[in-house]
């Protein structure tokens, strides 16, 4: 399986092989530990009354009753936590002119979206809270809710915000290059509305916080279901004015993020201050509803977008406008604005046309906030690009592939910098297009295609490329102001037998960063992986990082693994030459031995040396005091991002007499640089692929007109299952980044980056002798009637 | 809700007696009093398959059913599962397969699996994907789970592991017929 040409037949090699996470047994077995399961003593538990409006004025609130109430500890309103709470407000300095109002753990004044947290209450059992929370009494006064994008922006909208005076959060322009004259003279212009419903995580464990605060020492404990424990430190040290290193997050098990689980929630920041309030640990673990209602959602977009080709198929350029909803304010510390930003800089990015303009309005309205989920704004502009570039495809009479090549960056173009200004190191369109074409049987698929499209069966195959941001410099978010770091730290130790331990700043949650960082570290020192131990996701312990966000864990994490590792062993090698009186050129490290470099020959154990020197260090030289542990940080210093790429392939069958879509099959070329582990990256995209797959078939996050959430279930929303979902054959191109000496860059958005693009061509290249098409979606069986004329 | 039940209730065969209240879910009752935190909750109304448990060999969801209605009769979890080794073959396969990320599906889903395979069934890939239409997996996009159980269907049926061996094929038809 492995395609590394990393030598993986040299010594210790472990880079390049499928390995089995050795921390998947105790899943297996049920012994994980998940913030759900955890119980600490004197645990109290937190339940919310939350706004049924949309948009109101809070007029009273009495919590008399709820507070007499049995097992009922404490109650606690906006304005209790606001004498404990700094309020945050969601921009960044970056995003020039950007907006957004002052934030608190629960509503003051008012509400701003159905869901809203505004009453805590805490009990000595979840069921006690919320039979409790059925007594608080909320007067509201309703408001005009702002629910639709062009209301939003109307003249005489409501303000969501006053104080912001519009409810524009953000605005954007881009130019590049002459758009005018692109399309003036252009063979052939396409235009179209694109739409992009909400959709959401749905991590299978909801969110989850247990903060413990102990007023004896001023010191906050937080084991958090998060996939940026660093983050929170800082955040719940500065908001609370508690000192930082007195704060510590523990980041357990943590059963799915994708995203979801780095962002500010409103009852997250409030259990802390609830357990500064009762001096005990308070526990909050959202059920489905409230996770619908309150964890971030995502896209919300509406895109009017326009190609100017020339009769070869040669695009000229593009023109692109893009509204996007993102709730009542921008997400903190990350913002709201990221996602439409990505869109408009992404769009058209596997191509080398240079005439491009781009406008991007953000607004608010009053639904949950939106944010970063997986592969943040990249469907969205490869389902746009690559719509329309198979929609002028069609209409010049040349096929996908052909009109892909004709257009693609290549290979005598790197570096290369796109019309928006995204830096690629070296990109592989062509071998990724070669690859995909070879895979899938192209030709094969379109001789079955017209054989079925005789018999009546509408058959589409669509393929969509990618390009997808990864390895992120503080260009992302360090400049902006945020305190979020994009480096990160190990410390590497080895044990008095002779083991490894390694603890880094990278997280595990469930995508395999423990099972590759111990690939890295045993690589490096020449031991068996189960001699290395990795602990991840306690401040406490692992050094400051920036953790896992935008497909950091390999690329960045990994290389700091690697570095940490080859210095472990320069020490090591030292303390062995002169035990051995050799020169430590001439050694090297394989199977737990110093050996002969040249030969091989084992000369000194690594539980020999490490027994040295901790139990018998006078026999050591009086100046030598080995370190046989290393603390070693890296951070990303060349390109602002290593971009990866690849291309999607989707093979559906359309039955245009009830509009429901069976999707036979998924491929999927991709090269995410230097492969760790390709069983991993493979799961890694097959889960990626299949959550863009739901976004194009199935979810959808539906709101009323007056801003209810009408879906909120796992009955009513609906998530990718096994029935529905194809088999996705998967092959790889490896173009390693020179940035680092590990060559690895991110894969774990790629799969989401362009599978609902490839299935939005493919539904299209169904359809398409019909003479209607798609540009929505999910593409829902009611939406393709609508289409097909039948609704 | 001061009223409290008594139940007894056989769990990973040890004979469990406990007072609950009457509103107590077998789930919370499993997690919260016994500790047996293999068990999980995604959804709390029986559609995502993260609570799954046997009662009396027959997988239900744990967080539609009271506790007191388990009194008398047998609950194994995941734990008792694994500690009587019966999944034995499904853990390795998923481990090697890498048929899970998160795990917080994971329980569940091998459930499922165990009393799939608990006839000496012989699945095709079809019928492994309809099994599982009750599991719901955020992570993996099932594909491995399909393939690690239909590896353990294969090797338990004494089957060769190929495609032809046990109705084990493609999904999806390809050609032409």
């Amino acid at each position: 399986m492995s395609l590394s040409p990393h030598k993986p037949d040299s010594p210790n090699a472990l880079i390049g092989r499928s390995v089995a996470r050795p921390n998947a047994k105790r899943l297996l077995a049920g012994r994980g530990r998940y913030v759900t399961d955890i119980q600490l003593p004197r645990m109290l538990h937190a339940a919310f009354v939350r706004s049924p409006y949309a948009h109101a004025n809070i007029v009273s609130i009495d919590t008399s009753c709820a507070a007499t109430m049995r097992g009922v500890c404490l109650v606690a309103t906006g304005e209790d936590l606001a004498k404990l709470c700094k309020p945050w407000v969601g921009t960044l300095d970056h995003f020039a002119g950007m907006k957004s109002p002052p934030q608190l753990p629960l509503a003051v004044g008012k509400v701003v979206w159905a869901g809203q947290a505004v009453v805590a209450v805490v009990a000595g059992t979840r069921a006690q809270a919320e039979d409790a929370i059925e007594h608080v009494a909320i007067e509201f006064e309703e408001l005009e809710p702002v629910i639709d994008i062009d209301a939003a922006r109307a003249i005489d909208a409501t303000l969501i915000n006053p104080d912001l005076g519009s409810n524009v959060a953000f605005h954007a322009k881009i130019e590049s290059g002459n758009v005018e004259d692109a399309f003036r003279d252009a063979a052939a212009v396409i235009e179209k509305a694109y739409l992009f419903g909400r959709h959401t995580a749905v991590t299978l464990e909801p969110r989850a916080i247990i903060a413990d605060y102990d007023p004896t020492e001023e010191r906050l404990t937080v084991h958090h279901s998060t996939q940026t424990p660093y983050q929170f430190q800082d955040l719940y040290s500065r908001h609370y004015g508690l000192r930082e290193a007195r704060v510590r997050v523990v980041a357990p098990d943590v059963g799915g993020s994708f995203g979801m689980k780095l962002h500010v929630y409103h009852e997250d920041m409030a259990v802390v201050g609830l357990s500064i309030m009762s001096g005990r640990p308070v526990k909050f673990v959202a059920d489905r509803i409230e996770s619908f209602v309150s964890d971030i959602h995502a896209r919300d977009h509406r895109i009017k977008a326009r190609i100017a080709v020339e009769a070869d198929g040669i695009i000229r350029g593009m023109d692109v406008d893009d509204v996007t909803a993102v709730g009542p304010f921008s997400t903190y510390p990350r913002t709201s604005v990221v996602e439409g930003n990505q869109v408009v800089r992404l769009i058209g990015a596997p191509y080398r046309f240079r005439n491009y303009r781009a406008n991007l309005d953000v607004v608010f309205q009053n639904k949950v906030q939106t944010s970063q989920y997986r592969a943040v704004g990249h469907p969205i502009a490869f389902a746009v690009t690559e719509a329309l570039v198979d929609s002028a495809a069609r209409k010049l009479g040349i096929d996908p592939f052909e009109m892909r090549r004709r257009n693609i960056v290549t290979q005598d173009m790197y570096p290369y910098t796109s019309p928006t200004g995204y830096k690629f190191e070296r990109l592989s369109h062509e071998a990724c297009l070669d690859k995909l074409h070879a895979l899938m049987d192209y030709p094969r698929l379109r001789r079955e295609q017209a054989e079925f499209r005789r018999r009546g069966i509408h058959r589409g195959i669509g393929i969509a490329m990618f390009v997808e941001i990864t390895n992120p410099s503080p260009a992302f978010y360090g400049v902006g102001g945020a305190r979020i770091s994009a480096q990160d730290g190990a410390v590497v130790k080895v044990t008095p037998s002779g083991e490894v331990h390694c603890l880094i700043s990278v997280g595990e949650h469930g995508q395999g960063t423990e099972t590759i960082v111990g690939q890295i570290i045993a690589e490096q020192l020449g031991i068996p992986m189960d001699a290395v131990r990795v602990f991840t996701g306690d401040t406490d312990i692992t050094p400051h990082g920036g953790a896992n966000w935008a497909c950091r864990g390999a690329g960045i994490g990994g290389e700091t693994a690697l570095q940490a590792g080859r210095a472990l062993k320069r020490n090591l090698l030292a303390v062995a030459a002169i035990i051995l009186q050799a020169r430590l050129e001439d050694l090297d490290m394989r199977d737990g031995e110093v050996v002969d470099a040249a030969t091989g020959i084992p000369r000194i154990s690594l539980a020999e040396i490490a027994r040295i020197c901790y139990f018998r260090s006078d026999t050591l030289p009086r100046d030598v005091t080995p370190q046989l542990s290393v603390a070693h940080h890296y951070s990303p210093k060349g390109y602002p991002f290593a971009f990866t790429n690849g291309v999607q392939a989707c093979h559906v069958e359309v039955d245009v007499e009830t509009g429901f879509v069976k999707i036979l099959k998924v491929w999927v070329v991709e090269d995410c640089g230097r492969i760790i582990n390709p069983m991993l990256v493979e799961e890694q995209v097959r889960g990626g692929v299949v959550q863009g797959l739901g976004a194009a078939f199935f979810e959808e996050c539906l709101y009323s007109d007056n801003g209810q959430l009408r879906n909120g279930s796992l009955a009513d929303y609906l998530v990718p299952m096994a029935g529905e979902m194809p088999d996705i054959e998967i092959a790889h191109v490896e173009t390693p980044t020179l940035d680092t000496e590990l060559g690895a860059k991110g894969c774990g958005e790629a799969g989401t980056a362009a599978a609902s693009a490839a299935a939005m061509n493919a539904v299209n290249d169904a359809i398409a002798p019909l003479g209607v098409s798609v540009s929505q979606i999910p593409m829902t069986p009611q939406r393709l009637l609508r289409v097909l004329g039948y609704a | 809700m001061s009223v409290l039940a008594s139940v007894s209730i056989t769990v990973n065969g040890q004979v469990v007696q406990a007072l609950v209240e009457p509103r107590t879910s077998l789930a919370d009752f499993l997690r919260n009093d016994l500790g047996l935190t293999g068990t999980h909750l995604g959804c709390e109304m029986g559609v995502c398959g993260a609570c799954l448990v046997l009662l009396e060999d027959r997988a239900v969801h744990a967080c539609l059913m009271y506790a007191v209605q388990a009194h008398g009769l047998g609950v194994e979890t995941i734990e008792g599962l694994s500690e009587r080794r019966a999944i034995a073959d499904l853990q390795q396969a998923f481990h090697e397969r890498n048929a899970l990320q998160c795990g917080f599906c994971t329980p569940g889903v091998l459930v499922t699996a165990y009393e799939l395979l608990s006839n000496g069934a012989c699945p095709s890939r079809a019928e492994i994907r309809d099994a599982l239409s009750g599991n719901y997996c955020r992570c993996t996009g099932y594909e491995a789970i399909v393939d690690a159980i239909g590896q353990v269907a294969r090797g338990r049926a004494k089957v060769p592991n190929t495609p032809a061996g046990c109705k084990i094929g493609s999904d999806t038809d390809e050609t032409v017929s």
